[in-house]
């Protein structure tokens, strides 16, 4: 039966069907939805682990013990990951392991456009590359078979489009997984694991074989295929590039590519003899383009289509249209008047905006970091002066503040990121004694994903009641000393604690504490305003809230359906226009 | 495409676009013919503008068409329709849902809305077919303004030359229990909308 899966869906059901036993992530788009649902599925363990090394290290630690093993990540999260993947690499293991990285080009909802094939090349890894849900669900299995038979961790790279399209998957019935999943006894071989600099050194000629070895099982691996057409044109591509290319160029000869790393040279010289011009078409990098050039092939590529952003049927016919394959459309573009945008904003409800308010009225310079709250950038807010990657925040501004400036810098960063990696700069700062102030937004939550579990909920990703991680124990157990806990709906504690923290000599820690509205739709009521009182100053609408709107008349009026009765514009009033009717939760 | 159907859900986070654009998309598949879909989640649902492709063909490949290769496009809010107008196709058809939703910076008083016969006449350089609906005053008519986006399906559905079945047992499928009956309801009084 064919059943529309989104690709995440379909990785999460090959990894069922397939028999793995251990799957560990930390949530990043376009990647969360992998574990939330293998989670579904009985007779294995699903977590969401603290950050993507530590999923990457559980992930191993599972092969190791002798099961089939999942890590999946976002792009960047394989940069946190990628010291545990180079040791794998060496190792090996005895379980199969994938690692799935969801690059996100055009960067929906990430901080750079990094092209992670460029990790399996640097880790010398295999890594396979589905262009569609079938696809995803197909090549985990292969990606397990590769990694047991070359004893190698194999990466499996989605996109965002293959991450989150849906396509038609052959659903068999629930064919249960393969293997017993039974405890094995732990196979011990100490100059195989123990990556000490003698063993190691042993190792690198295994893995400078290994590439070899998978570069011949490439040439016949089922995932490459040739798909012929018309001998003028041959094109070179996978992952999505290839659907965009399949519906643009739609006469050519295709070398689809499964396995992004290592090619098979022998099948792409044979395509290149057979066509008589030979195009890559690939997102980002030159990654295929450049080792096909390498091999003495004549390729044209890079030439003709962008490195920068995300593909789509258009960039690819504009690239056509560039290497003299097509004409330009017909069709003349729709010009737009001028429309007002729709960026991503704070919630109405939002926590994070009483803390950014007050830290934007005081003007501080704020490292943020990554999360919902990197939106207070946005005006009128405008409170964020630097994002940068999880757990940045608290390192630089320790930095700021060693170098010294003029104003008071803070480090503003969230509960789930706190865990991932705010913990060693906090240390840090301890440690190496620095005059910061360091802001945790805890609405106990993982939101700007989709609302995760993390160590602070009480709950894991199953669903299971375990301990939450207490913060302000923690921050005290490191020894900061200066700890204010503060509700971050009322602006006069929240411009206390900062002023009393700036105060301080030494570190300072502020727990900006209260759940997440999206997640919890709590709605204390709605803010009413008095047509008589209010002259139209405006100062509620620096909150930058959804809800506070200017009407005609330049009075303010509430959109009663987006108000939560936070009161946050309310407090704000210096005419005392505004005041909170209460309802009934919803 | 001449051998595919387009179809383009846009409108702001929250207004129920996933469910209507995972309906047709489903429908596509029951058809018996290649269904694809594609949205990009994250950010977007932070009050953003949101869209979602589904296409359907013989066989399918890219899961976006290129622009102005969609065939209906359906907009849940009048601004997001203007934004979305250049992927309609010639002589396409826009069906738009009456509600406007103020974005921050208009909220704020630093943009205007456009007027609605503003966004109306970008359609002009594509398309006659620009269809003015009353979801929301429908859906509140029924006593919950959630269901608009399944009166613009039942809308679009009456343009489709497919039964109204297949439509009726994919909502069934894809909506709780205790919502069935009204969102059913709410299709085909779409579908009657158009007269």
């Amino acid at each position: 039966m064919k059943k529309l899966l989104s690709g995440n869906e379909a990785i999460a059901l090959g990894a069922y069907e397939s028999g793995v036993k251990v799957a560990a992530a930390y949530p990043g788009t376009p990647s969360t939805e992998i574990l939330e649902n293998l989670a579904k599925y009985p007779g294995l363990w699903a977590e969401w682990s603290p950050n993507e090394k530590v999923a990457l290290d559980v992930a191993i630690g599972a092969a190791y013990a002798g099961q089939r093993a999942l890590a999946t990540m976002k792009m960047v999260g394989l940069n946190v990951a990628a010291d545990s993947l180079f040791y794998v690499a060496y190792t090996g293991l005895v379980g199969g392991l994938v690692i799935v990285t969801a690059d996100d080009p055009g960067m929906h909802s990430s901080q750079n456009e990094q092209d992670n094939r460029q990790y399996a090349r640097f880790a010398k890894v295999p890594m396979v590359e589905p262009s569609d849900s079938q696809e995803c669900k197909d090549f985990v299995g292969y990606a397990l078979d590769i990694s047991e038979r070359f004893d190698a961790p194999v990466l499996l790279r989605t996109t965002t489009r293959v991450a989150h399209s849906q396509t038609a998957v052959e659903v068999e019935e629930r064919s249960g997984p393969q293997g017993d999943g039974e405890p094995k006894s732990y196979k011990r071989d100490k100059a195989k694991y123990v990556m000490v600099p003698g063993y190691a050194r042993a190792r690198h000629p295994v893995v400078e074989q290994r590439l070899k070895d998978l570069a011949e099982f490439a040439e016949t691996f089922e995932g490459n295929r040739i798909e012929w057409g018309s001998p003028d044109l041959g094109i070179i591509s996978g992952g999505i590039a290839y659907q965009y290319a399949r519906e643009v160029f739609k006469d050519a000869s295709f070398l689809k590519l499964g396995m992004s790393y290592p090619l098979p040279e022998r099948k792409i010289k044979e395509f290149a003899s057979k066509v008589k011009r030979l195009l890559v078409v690939e997102d980002l990098d030159p990654f295929w383009e450049e080792q096909v050039r390498l091999m003495g092939v004549e390729v044209e590529g890079k030439k003709y289509f962008p490195m920068i952003g995300e593909f789509s049927p258009d960039v690819v016919r504009a690239g056509a249209v560039k290497a003299g394959l097509m004409e330009e459309k017909a069709l003349a573009p729709v010009e737009l008047p001028e429309l007002p945008g729709r960026p991503p904003i704070l919630c109405p409800g939002c926590r994070h905006r009483g803390v950014f308010f007050v830290l934007s009225k005081l003007k501080a310079v704020v490292n943020g970091d990554i999360g919902c709250y990197a939106l207070g950038v946005n005006p009128p807010l405008a409170a964020v002066d630097t994002t940068g990657c999880m757990g940045a925040s608290f390192g630089v501004v320790h930095g700021v503040n060693k170098a010294g400036i003029v104003e008071r810098a803070v480090g503003v960063l969230g509960d789930s990121t706190f865990f991932h990696s705010g913990i060693a700069p906090l240390i840090n700062i301890v440690y190496n004694g620095s005059n910061s102030t360091t802001i945790i937004l805890d609405n106990h939550t993982t939101a700007m994903t989709g609302h995760q579990e993390n160590p602070g909920t009480g709950r894991t990703l199953l669903g299971e009641p375990t301990d939450a991680i207490d913060i302000e124990n923690l921050v005290r157990a490191i020894g900061v000393k200066d700890v204010r806990v503060v509700d971050p709906y009322d602006l006069k504690a929240v411009e206390a604690a900062l002023k009393g923290a700036f105060a301080t000599e030494g570190p300072s820690v502020i727990i900006a504490t209260g759940p997440c509205v999206l997640k919890t739709r709590e709605k204390r009521g709605v803010i009413v305003v008095d047509g008589e009182r209010c002259n139209g100053c405006g100062l509620c609408l620096r909150v930058g809230c959804a809800a506070v709107v200017r009407a005609s008349d330049k009075l303010v009026r509430i959109d009663e359906l987006q108000c939560t009765g936070c009161t946050l514009c309310m407090q704000t009033c210096a005419r005392k226009a505004m005041s909170l009717v209460e309802q009934g939760g919803r | 495409m001449v051998d595919s159907i387009n179809f383009l859900f846009v409108g702001v986070g929250g207004q129920g676009i996933i469910l209507v654009s995972d309906v047709v998309a489903d429908v596509g598949l029951k058809l018996g013919l290649d269904a694809k879909k594609s949205e990009i989640h994250g950010m977007s649902q932070r009050g953003g503008s949101v869209e979602s492709h589904v296409r359907w063909g013989d066989k399918v490949y890219s899961p976006i068409p290129a622009k102005g290769e969609v065939n209906y496009l359906v907009a849940m809010e009048i601004l997001e329709a203007g934004r979305w107008a250049p992927y309609l196709a010639p002589d396409g058809e826009a069906i738009i849902n009456n509600q406007q939703i103020a974005s921050l910076s208009v909220s704020s008083g630093l943009a205007r809305y456009p007027e609605t016969e503003r966004i109306v006449n970008i359609f002009a350089q594509r398309t006659k077919n620009v269809h003015l609906v009353e979801g929301l005053a429908t859906a509140r008519r029924m006593g919950n303004p959630a269901v608009a986006g399944v009166v613009l399906l039942g809308y679009l559905s009456s343009m489709l030359q497919y039964d109204e079945a297949a439509w009726l047992e994919v909502i069934e499928k894809r909506v709780p229990a205790r919502f069935v009956k009204l969102n059913k309801e709410a299709f085909v009084e779409g579908r009657h909308l158009r007269g």
